[in-house]
């Protein structure tokens, strides 16, 4: 029986019986074989020579003058594929090798952790299967290539809203018919325990890395730090590092539509039960069916959010706050030209909200913002949309 | 179509309360599960199905729902619920040894059996600890996978029935993919005190959405001719 599967209320392990042999197998291998001189000397391999860390942390000269304070970008743009979403895909496929484990399923929603199992699945010689929302499908039709030419099978899901909440519901269905020799590759901070964990731990590269670059360059700690959070593993990986530290930390939810509107706001108007696992922060109705979230950000469209999200915020360590379609596509604009580099419209929230927060800052104070992917895979939705304004 | 099901020699009934996202359900129920929520079911009108049943029939019912349904009616408040309109006992398909205190204690609490799970994939030590804390039955998952028809007789089922069997005087029902009279026999001549059909039902109902006579004479002469096949 595994124990401490919680964030103070938040987490646990909400699933059939019949995958508890498989998390405690998982859970088994989290702690005995990561740790480990062996696997950490493979994962090092793969991050530096292979996936191109460490990533800059870049002063960016013209934001810092636009905003009025110290404006630092940490480039996980930059990461072979494009995405933070390989420091965990490289990390868990390493695992699931060492477990024995033949087979890798993973759903996506906007292809990105789609494509960075794909990757790792080549890289490491495994079979890749990736559950995929027809919708989504049909939207993402590069992602969906790249997946194929990467080698991986990609496996349209036609239940429910066939986007990436039933992806999940899809992957975590074949994984209990398929637990002796697949590995259910899950790309963010939710689901059950130890996901929560294992991701976090794999992403929080990225909050380490960040830590000694600011050190180095600033003889300090920033004053604020800003990450988009849909499942939330960027934001935790960035903020873990900094928890005990006295920097502000903020999280960029996607607001959607604005105020009545559609949204994928999941802790700023969310309500907490159990969904894919884990106890946390929902979007629901009154009788806990879970409800469609909405983002111009495939991304961050996910009616749930990690379990440890939830606890920062009830605890008041992070601060979030919603960002509308409207700004992130104004960010993404904005980022483009004023610095030259095209984000993606999931980190255009966190480069929204950075530009409010700055407002508050002195010309001397530091603020960093997460720059999760680039914006490549969005630049015909965004010109499709902003049309008018390019 | 409780009625249905109870008049043609069901010896215990379950009753779905559906959530959105069933990770432990094949595509006949998520079908049916869909049908429902749009239709407006919920935990109020749940309550209230099994109170009108409950008035006309002493046939013991469970219900068969997900953590979330629960969680937002407030465990309390759900338990108590349940048994003031007459169920005899509650599953909760994705609440695993791990979760289950507060589930169980409000279901004693409100003088209801927890129905836990058990499968072939449950170690020893956990089959333990869930035999101490289930009520009513055990609920064996007889197939690794979601519910649905499969036909099979699952050798690992027959084993893990043998196994319970051993250590427990619980009545244990296998369920999941069960729809053929040669499962119904196989398995109950390992030593299961019934079977749970679902699938195999609800997709009698699927096939006859509209023509309600049909789907009650349709899912009667299936319930009949599985009740024949228990030795």
């Amino acid at each position: 029986m595994i124990e401490s599967t919680r964030f103070g209320e938040y987490g646990g392990c909400f699933v059939p019986e019949t995958l508890m042999a498989a998390l405690e197998e998982l859970e088994e291998g989290f702690r005995t074989i990561v740790p480990g001189p062996a696997f950490q000397e493979e994962m090092d391999y793969y991050l530096h020579e292979y996936a191109g860390r460490k990533t800059p942390l870049t002063f960016c000269r013209n934001l810092s003058r636009d905003l009025g304070c110290r404006v630092y970008l940490k480039r996980e743009d930059l990461l072979h594929s494009g995405a933070h979403k390989l420091n965990n895909a490289l990390g868990q496929a390493l695992l699931a090798k060492c477990m024995g484990k033949r087979r890798i399923i993973a759903e996506t929603g906007a292809g990105q952790h789609g494509v960075a199992t794909a990757i790792a699945g080549a890289a490491l010689g495994m079979n890749v299967e990736v559950y995929m929302g027809e919708e989504d499908i049909a939207r993402q039709a590069l992602n969906v290539a790249r997946m194929r030419m990467l080698g991986a099978n990609v496996l349209p899901v036609r239940s429910g809203s066939r986007t990436l909440k039933d992806a999940i519901n899809e992957a975590l269905r074949d994984w209990v018919a398929n637990v002796h020799d697949t590995h259910y590759l899950i790309g963010s901070v939710v689901g059950p325990h130890p996901f929560p964990t294992l991701v976090r731990d794999f992403q929080t590269v990225i909050g380490r890395e960040t830590r000694a670059q600011v050190l180095e360059k600033e003889g300090r700690l920033p004053d604020a730090i800003v990450a988009c959070v849909g499942g939330g593993s960027n934001a935790i990986g960035m903020f873990t590092p900094f928890l005990g530290d006295p920097t502000r930390l903020f999280g960029a939810e996607a607001g959607g539509e604005g105020p009545g509107g559609r949204h994928g706001a999941t802790l700023c108007r969310g309500r907490p039960g159990v969904l894919h696992g884990t106890y946390t922060y929902l979007i629901q109705d009154a009788f806990g069916q879970i409800l469609e979230s909405h983002s111009i950000s495939a991304g961050l469209d996910y009616p749930g959010v990690g379990p440890e999200h939830s606890y920062l915020m009830d605890k008041g360590r992070v601060t979030y706050r919603e960002v509308t379609d409207d700004e992130a596509i104004d960010s993404f604009l904005y980022l483009s030209r004023t610095e030259g580099i095209i984000p993606a419209l999931e980190s255009a929230h966190a480069v929204s909200l950075a530009r409010n927060i700055a407002q508050d800052l002195g010309k001397d104070d530091i603020l960093i913002v997460n720059l999760s992917g680039r914006g490549d895979k969005d630049v015909s939705q965004v010109a499709a949309l902003a049309g008018d304004c390019l | 179509m409780i009625r249905e099901v109870d008049r043609a020699g069901a010896d215990v009934i379950e009753v779905v309360m559906p959530f959105s996202d069933p990770v432990a359900d094949g595509p006949v129920m998520q079908q049916a599960i869909q049908r429902a929520l749009s239709a407006g079911m919920n935990t109020d009108s749940l309550f209230s199905l099994i109170r009108d049943f409950r008035a006309e029939s002493e046939t013991p019912l469970v219900i068969l729902t997900y953590a979330n349904p629960v969680v937002q009616k407030g465990l309390g408040a759900f338990y108590r619920d349940a048994a003031r309109a007459g169920a005899d006992g509650v599953a909760v398909a994705d609440v695993p040894l791990e979760e289950t205190e507060p589930f169980c204690k409000a279901a004693r609490d409100a003088g209801i059996d927890p129905i836990l799970f058990v499968s072939q994939t449950t170690s020893d030590k956990r089959l333990e600890m869930i035999i101490e804390r289930a009520g009513g039955f055990l609920y064996l998952v007889a197939a690794l996978g979601v519910t649905g028809v499969r036909g099979e007789v699952d050798p690992a089922t027959i084993e893990c029935i043998r196994r319970i069997k051993g250590i427990s005087s619980l009545p244990v029902v296998p369920g999941f993919g069960i729809s053929s009279s040669h499962q119904v026999q196989a398995y109950s001549q390992a030593g299961a005190d019934g079977v749970i059909v679902g699938s195999a039902i609800v997709k009698e109902v699927g096939d006859r959405v509209g023509r309600p006579g049909e789907m009650r004479i349709a899912v009667g002469e299936m319930v009949r001719a599985l009740v024949a096949d228990i030795v």
